[in-house]
């Protein structure tokens, strides 16, 4: 009686619960929407491929950030991702465990250091780094760019995908392991074609998270991409992110079509976000069947 | 002493074995024949697994665990030896199934030669399969399938299809623990028939529960008691008559 009372209560909240994250989501998306209705309006769909950012003649375009953002938050991914696997494959399978739990912390550290004080070390590190890099390869040696904003995410996004992966790695049936060892395996064999493969699904969701992670960034990418508005030819030539731009230009927007443009942005980062999370789990769901799961 | 003198396949010597400074096995003298099934027994928690998991060093891959004392194959100590090449000769059937899931039903056959990064040619490949699936008695159910993942199986063709993975390599030693705790009786009485089979070609070390699985699998039993060998003989022999009085208080059932 008591607990099937109690079931209920729980049931009712739990839901309830669920059911403000969602409206919490679709209120956002919707004041969104309204938000940048003066800029849809007025651009309509060209919006999206426009590359012309021009507030003095009230033009607007978003394509130069969506590639600005789409281009550093995945040369960020490409950079991390071989650390990141390394990084949980050492901890999950090679280190011993006190080792191991030290330098799990040590990464997850990485996640706690705020955002502008990795801007920081970027403008008074990465930056002069960077530019004698270009320096030595003939680039012209702007310092800041897509490239200094990839190296910078590719750190900030390290500890997210890492901890993901250790964790499903360490999810790996034990017996799975043992009976690759009994067959005369090395450990390297047994990462190789037991661990890696059914941690697949997992791998990729880790993945995902980070990118995700990469895509929103804003303070650290602000800082050292040099924010100029327009489209990357070369990703090492100043640029500018979704995210990145609507920071900056927010307080200065002084027309509404100028204001509702950013949110615009912000929408569609929004959507881009999504999509790529759908995708992710819908990815993730086919492996899993794969597994027979 | 009138038994037909034995070849033996393995031997231990004052074999201790210990999870960090805890003493797990106590000194096992233990030979165990060639071309013959040997069972294992004893109460819960005497130390048979961890006995079955040294004569492929698997022991030692649990953090903390070592091992004193010798174990000859054929001669030559193990315990000296790449525990890597050990394990190719000496292969194990765990107490729950565990083929591979992300791999077929044949990669799973062949996994001890792809772990190894052996490279088969394709009839040569297929023979396996086929010669390793038949040898476990499972190749009639599956070979439709070969090619979908194991993990369709039941329990106790999951378990064959285990037995195929470590004949697949052709081991000179099979070591099984309690390979049907897992597995309802009648999957139970197919390995149990298979394991009287295959001892033409391999021995088997059997970890057991079973007092009556013993008495239909084993030609030898050995007793284990606290990490200590209490008795070993031909299985008729310990079940008949007992030297020990703790053999045959497990026997009748008094513990375990
Ligand atoms: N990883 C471990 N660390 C420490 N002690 C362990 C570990 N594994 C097993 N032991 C201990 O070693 C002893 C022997 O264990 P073992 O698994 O060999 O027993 P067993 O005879 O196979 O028992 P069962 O019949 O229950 O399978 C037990 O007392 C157990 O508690
Ligand atoms: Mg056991």
């Amino acid at each position: 009686m008591e607990s099937a009372k109690t079931d209920k209560i729980f049931e009712i909240l739990t839901r309830s619960l669920g059911s403000l994250v969602l409206a919490t989501a679709m209120g956002g998306f919707i004041t969104l929407t309204i938000l940048s209705w003066p800029s849809i309006k007025a651009f309509g769909p060209s919006f999206l491929w426009s590359t012309r950012w021009d507030p003095v003649q009230g033009q607007f375009g978003a394509l130069p950030f969506i590639v600005g953002t789409l281009a550093t938050s995945f040369l960020a991914l490409f950079i991390s991702t071989p650390f990141s696997l390394g990084t949980s494959l050492f901890l999950a399978e090679y280190s011993p465990p006190k080792i191991g739990n030290a330098v799990a912390f040590l990464v997850e550290l990485l996640a706690a250091i705020p955002s502008v004080i990795y801007g920081l070390w970027g403008i008074f590190f990465l930056v002069p780094l960077v530019r004698k890099m270009e320096m030595a390869f003939n680039l012209p040696p702007y310092g800041v760019g897509g490239f200094t904003a990839s190296l910078i995410l590719a750190i900030m996004i390290l500890p997210y995908a890492t901890s993901v992966i250790r964790e499903v790695i360490s999810l790996v049936p034990q017996e799975l392991r043992e009976g690759a060892y009994a067959l005369g395996a090395t450990r390297w064999e047994v990462m190789r074609y037991v661990v890696l493969p059914y941690a697949r699904s997992g791998i990729l969701a880790g993945t995902v998270l980070a990118l995700g992670r990469a895509l929103g960034e804003t303070m650290a990418i602000t800082m050292v991409i040099g924010n100029r508005n327009e489209l990357l030819r070369s990703i090492f030539e100043p640029t500018n992110t979704m995210a990145s731009v609507i920071a900056n230009e927010f307080t200065e927007a002084t027309s509404s079509v100028y204001l509702s443009s950013l949110v615009e942005i912000g929408l569609v980062l929004f959507v881009i976000t999504l999509v790529v999370n759908i995708l992710a789990r819908m990815v993730t769901e086919r492996l899993k069947m794969e597994k027979g799961e | 002493m009138k038994e037909a003198p034995m070849e033996e396949i393995l031997k231990t010597q004052d074999l201790k074995a210990y999870f960090e400074e805890l003493e797990i096995l106590k000194g096992i003298n233990l030979s165990i024949p060639k071309n013959r099934v040997t069972a294992i027994m004893g109460p819960s928690g005497c130390g048979k697994t961890t006995l079955l998991r040294c004569f492929n060093r698997m022991h030692e891959e649990t953090p903390g665990a070592h091992t004193k004392g010798k174990i000859f194959l054929e001669g030559k100590d193990i315990l000296s030896m790449n525990p890597i090449l050990v394990r190719k000769m000496v292969g194990m059937v765990f107490q729950k199934p565990n083929p591979f899931p992300t791999m077929s039903i044949y990669e799973n056959v062949l996994a001890g030669y792809r772990l190894n990064g052996i490279k088969l040619r394709k009839e040569e490949a297929q023979g396996i399969v086929e010669e390793s699936l038949k040898k476990a008695v499972l190749w009639d159910e599956v070979k439709d399938f070969l090619h979908r993942r194991g993990t369709f199986l039941s329990g106790g063709q999951q378990q064959r299809l285990c037995i195929a993975r470590a004949l697949a390599v052709n081991p000179k030693l099979l070591l099984m623990d309690e390979p049907t705790s897992a597995l309802d009786p009648k999957a139970t009485r197919r390995v149990e028939e298979l394991v009287t089979e295959l001892k033409e070609a391999v021995t088997i070390v059997i970890v057991t529960h079973n007092t009556s699985q013993a008495g239909r699998v084993a030609d030898y039993t050995a007793f284990l008691y606290l990490g200590e060998l209490i008795e070993f003989g031909p299985t008729e022999e310990l079940f008949t008559a007992p030297k020990d009085p703790r053999t045959e208080e497990y026997l009748t059932g008094k513990f375990g």
